[in-house]
């Protein structure tokens, strides 16, 4: 079996880190959550990393390979120059808590921020809606957001600038904007996006976007539409004005 | 020794996934303090990868549907073994249960005349399930979770619960370890739920993930608690073959459900050659009714790749055996062939079929809207657990529920595809409505301190073997090993024998484990404490099906091929005897009233 070294990001308790290299066995079809597993149950027992699906369904792998934000569980080892050391290391814009852990619970603060649903009455006296399927196809495509948090591991917002506390970032975007645009909503989200929410920090690199592994199009589909609602509704008559000649 | 926090709760809820995040709304909704745990961050339990949908008989698609034809599905799919109590209630509820999450903010599937579309699946008679392509899992965790954070309900992510507690009154508590620090919790609490899904890491081929380990079952079992149809495990028929690193990861049903076929190496679809009597009328004569089936044609029955999971995970190990099987050791299934049928099939199959068009591409290399699958069965789903009161979920350790895959009842000897997650949701709502009703009336509970210290002792003891200790990942590939060789698909007393003799050899073993290093976030210490559990689950498994000498639904035994009466009207109990050893009994199942036999005879033909 050939094999290939890992230079995975190892971290003391409450202390420094650094990238330590693994040599491991490699084969056809692995991916490098499977190589990480192996020199865990093999060399390094207490190596710490989150996985549960191993099939880019629960955003728990979430890491940065070569440099590059991704699912571990979802990047092929043919994928990867296997000839110099595969770096492996945790998303850099969180707190580190282990290796290749990260504390993410800002997320989870954050989206308790957000406004919840609030739904009209129901279409008929047995509690259901009436919706056509064109009407959610877009909040369709938001809510397969799996939470890995890399496009907030990669939004300079947070990463370079640490707006953490004015700045919900792009996953939180993308849940207000499937929470606005699904048909029963009845609440109103453009004052405190355009508030504390720091939907204006966003200057629409699409670096987001590019790193989803859902393809959502973060950019496009939720931001862009909400920034405009923000626009229309506290800026710009004049925009207002043409968009009812279009 | 090291100290711990301490919490206390009226109601404690220990599971995230959906029959957890439902107990804990229902709870919350009484009025009462809930607390809920989950060993992953919040949405990422097992619920999260579901895929095809959850079945209500909404009768959208199909008016004829209604909740007598779902309950007679699922008896008859349980093989009659079933709580019938529960399998009632669940087709009553699952409708409203379904119906309510669109205004928590579930965005179902549509039908052309708005309302929550509902697709095919085995077993059931009508397009049943509600779903969102094929992510339906994800929608049903999402939803919960995003209505959950809003109640008031203490959220402890990536804790794991190693040990209950009792008091003379009945369950008191539980001590838990945060995986980030390592450092030891005690929960008190008046009512505890248990919601911690299923077994799956018992064996080498799964579709579960690591949180698999049966702690729920265990955790129970050592109370006292009883355990019923532990013989029974759904083996998954499609699961991936290739690569080995994916090998077990599911294929959903869907895929047969939108029009998917399963052929041999010889190009036959061997499905029509093996199709039991008591399904022969409602199934498909030839490949072109079960096509007009999967389209939606109401005058059409359905093609025998989807008759139950059991018998069609059966059909492909036979295929395999006989040497008819693919490269990798599995059969074909087939989508790419509705391009004979339908002009636009590939936007059509990843339309319906997004997240398997995905996986196979990014995992496979493979694109399933021109090339088959190549799938094999995987260990899928436990029907038995925890063994509860139909009404009140409540276990037979007072002030102890549980909901969800770790409960047993409603799926008999065979559960229909989408019948967990509409199970999730209407008895982890029964199970929270019940924990808040029983905590307001208990006394108030007890925790003897010099237990709590004891059991942290105890679970620290891999760090004193360091090294010198077995490797945990080792002891647990080894009985993955045994329980994929010895009391998987197809069972036999000898081999089943040969398990036993091994499983005390692991635990053995697993009293000796060692590991080294701190403990904070230590998967290797993590593993050695999950170890007891997966050996008392493997165990419970292994001598339910020594037990049950006959096959029926997921259980099937070379020894005994058919399905004797006698065993039709009892389910196998295991339970902790005072020394310490397994007990197991078969105990009767009650009589069912005649209003639900006769909806069962009047569905038959
Ligand atoms: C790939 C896949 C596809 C599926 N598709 C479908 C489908 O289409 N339709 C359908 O009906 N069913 C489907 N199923 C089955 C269904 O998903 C599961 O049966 C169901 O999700 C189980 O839910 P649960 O709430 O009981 O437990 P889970 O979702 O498994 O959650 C268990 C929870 O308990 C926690 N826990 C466990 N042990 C402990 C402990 N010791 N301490 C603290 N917390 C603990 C876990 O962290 C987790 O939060 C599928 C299963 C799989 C694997
Ligand atoms: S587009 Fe906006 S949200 Fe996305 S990475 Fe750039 S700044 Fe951040
Ligand atoms: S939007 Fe995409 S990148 Fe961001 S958390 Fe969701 S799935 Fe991940
Ligand atoms: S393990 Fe679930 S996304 Fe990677």
């Amino acid at each position: 079996m050939a094999e290939a070294t890992f230079r995975i990001w190892r971290t003391e308790p409450g202390g420094e880190g650094g990238f330590q290299e693994y040599r491991t066995a490699v084969s056809d079809g692995m991916v490098v959550l499977d190589a990480v597993h192996r020199i865990q149950a093999e060399q390094a027992p207490d190596l710490a990393v989150r996985w549960n699906c191993k099939a880019g369904k629960c955003g728990s792998c979430s890491a940065e390979i070569n440099g590059r934000p991704r699912l571990m569980c979802m990047t092929r080892l043919n994928q990867v120059n296997l000839n110099e050391p595969v770096t492996v290391e945790p998303m850099r814009t969180f707190p580190s808590i282990k290796d290749l852990v990260t504390d993410v619970s800002w997320n989870f603060r954050v989206k308790k921020g957000i406004t919840k649903i609030k739904p009209r009455k129901p279409d008929f006296a047995d509690g259901t809606f009436r919706m056509a399927q064109r009407d959610v196809d877009r909040v369709q495509e938001f809510r397969k957001c799996i939470e890995c948090f890399l496009c907030q591991d990669v939004c300079h917002v947070l990463r370079d600038h640490n707006k953490h506390e004015e700045f919900i970032g792009p996953r939180f975007l993308v849940y207000a904007a499937q929470l606005e645009m699904n048909p029963i909503d009845t609440a109103d989200r453009i004052p405190e996006l355009k508030a504390d929410k720091g939907i204006g920090y966003c200057n629409i690199t699409k670096c987001c976007t590019k790193v989803c592994p859902e393809h959502i199009h973060i950019t496009d589909n939720a931001i862009i539409p909400l920034k405009e609602r923000v626009v229309s509704r506290y800026y710009d008559p004049v925009t207002r004005l043409l968009r009812l000649f279009k | 020794m090291a100290g711990y926090a301490t919490y206390d709760y009226d109601v404690l809820v220990i599971g995230a996934g959906g029959a957890g995040l439902r107990a804990a709304i229902e709870a919350a909704g009484a009025g009462v303090t809930v607390g809920l745990i989950c060993k992953s961050l919040l949405g990422k339990a097992h619920t999260v990868m579901a895929e095809g949908g959850m079945a209500a008989a909404m009768a959208n698609n199909d008016d004829r549907d209604s909740w007598k034809v779902h309950f007679a599905d699922t008896m008859r799919g349980g093989q009659y073994v079933n709580n019938w109590r529960m399998a009632e209630l669940h087709a009553k509820e699952a409708p409203d249960r379904v119906r309510e999450l669109e205004g928590w903010g579930a965005v179902f599937d549509r039908t052309p005349d708005g309302r929550i579309n509902q697709r095919n699946f085995g077993g059931h008679r009508y397009p049943r399930l509600a779903h969102v392509g094929d992510r339906t899992g994800l929608e049903l965790i999402r939803t919960l979770q995003d209505h959950t954070i809003y109640l008031g309900v203490t959220v402890h992510m990536e804790h794991t619960v190693i040990e209950l507690l009792v008091d003379a009154n009945g369950v008191s508590g539980a001590l838990a370890y945060d995986r980030e620090r390592g450092r030891f919790h005690l929960f008190t609490a008046k009512a505890i739920v248990l919601a911690t899904g299923g077994v799956g890491r018992a064996f080498k081929i799964t579709s579960n993930s690591w949180e698999g380990t049966g702690d729920g079952h265990a955790l129970a079992y050592r109370l006292g608690a009883e355990l019923i149809d532990m013989e029974f495990i759904q083996f998954h028929p499609t699961g991936m073959v290739w690569p080995p690193s994916v090998k077990g990861i599911l294929v959903t049903e869907g895929v047969r459900g939108e029009g998917g076929v399963l052929k041999n190496s010889q190009g036959r679809r061997f499905m029509f050659d093996d199709i039991p009597d008591n399904y022969k009328p409602q199934t498909a004569s030839d490949p072109e009714e079960g096509w007009r089936y999967t389209q939606g044609d109401k005058s059409a029955r359905r093609p025998p790749e989807l008759l139950t999971r059991d018998h069609v995970a059966r059909c492909i190990n036979r295929e395999v055996k006989a040497g008819r099987g693919s490269p990798h050791g599995g059969v074909f299934l087939d989508i790419a062939w509705i391009r004979e049928k339908l002009g636009n099939s590939e936007e059509h199959i990843k339309r319906k079929l997004p997240s398997m068009y995905h996986q196979f591409k990014e995992l496979a290399d493979l694109d399933i809207t021109k090339e088959p699958m190549e799938v094999g069965p995987t260990t899928h789903y436990i029907m038995g657990g925890i063994r509860v009161d139909g009404d009140s979920q409540m276990s037979t350790i007072p002030g102890l529920f549980a909901a969800g895959e770790c409960a047993s009842g409603i799926n008999g000897a065979n559960r229909l595809g989408g019948n967990s997650l509409s199970d999730l949701i209407v008895f982890g709502k029964r199970a929270g409505e019940y924990a808040s009703q029983y905590a307001r009336s208990r006394k108030p509970v007890q925790v003897d301190p010099a237990q709590v210290e004891a059991i942290m002792k105890g679970s620290l003891e891999p760090f004193e073997r360091g090294t010198a200790g077995e490797n945990p990942y080792k002891v647990q590939e080894d009985l993955q090993e045994t329980m994929q060789a010895n009391v998987g698909i197809v069972r036999l007393e000898d081999e089943m024998q040969t398990a036993l003799t091994a499983l005390d050899g692991y635990w053995e073993r697993a009293s000796r484990v060692g590991t080294l290093g701190h403990r904070e976030y230590h998967a290797g210490w993590h593993t050695a404490l999950d170890l007891r559990n997966l050996l008392a689950v493997s165990e419970a498994i292994t001598r339910s099906a020594i037990e049950r000498k006959e096959s029926r639904g997921g259980h099937f035994r070379e020894d005994y091929q058919e399905k004797v009466e006698a065993f039709g009207s009892v389910n196998v109990m295991v339970k902790r005897a005072a020394d310490g050893s397994m007990q197991v009994t078969r105990i009767p199942i009650p009589p069912m009233p005649d209003a639900l036999k006769q909806i069962i005879e009047e569905q038959k033909s």
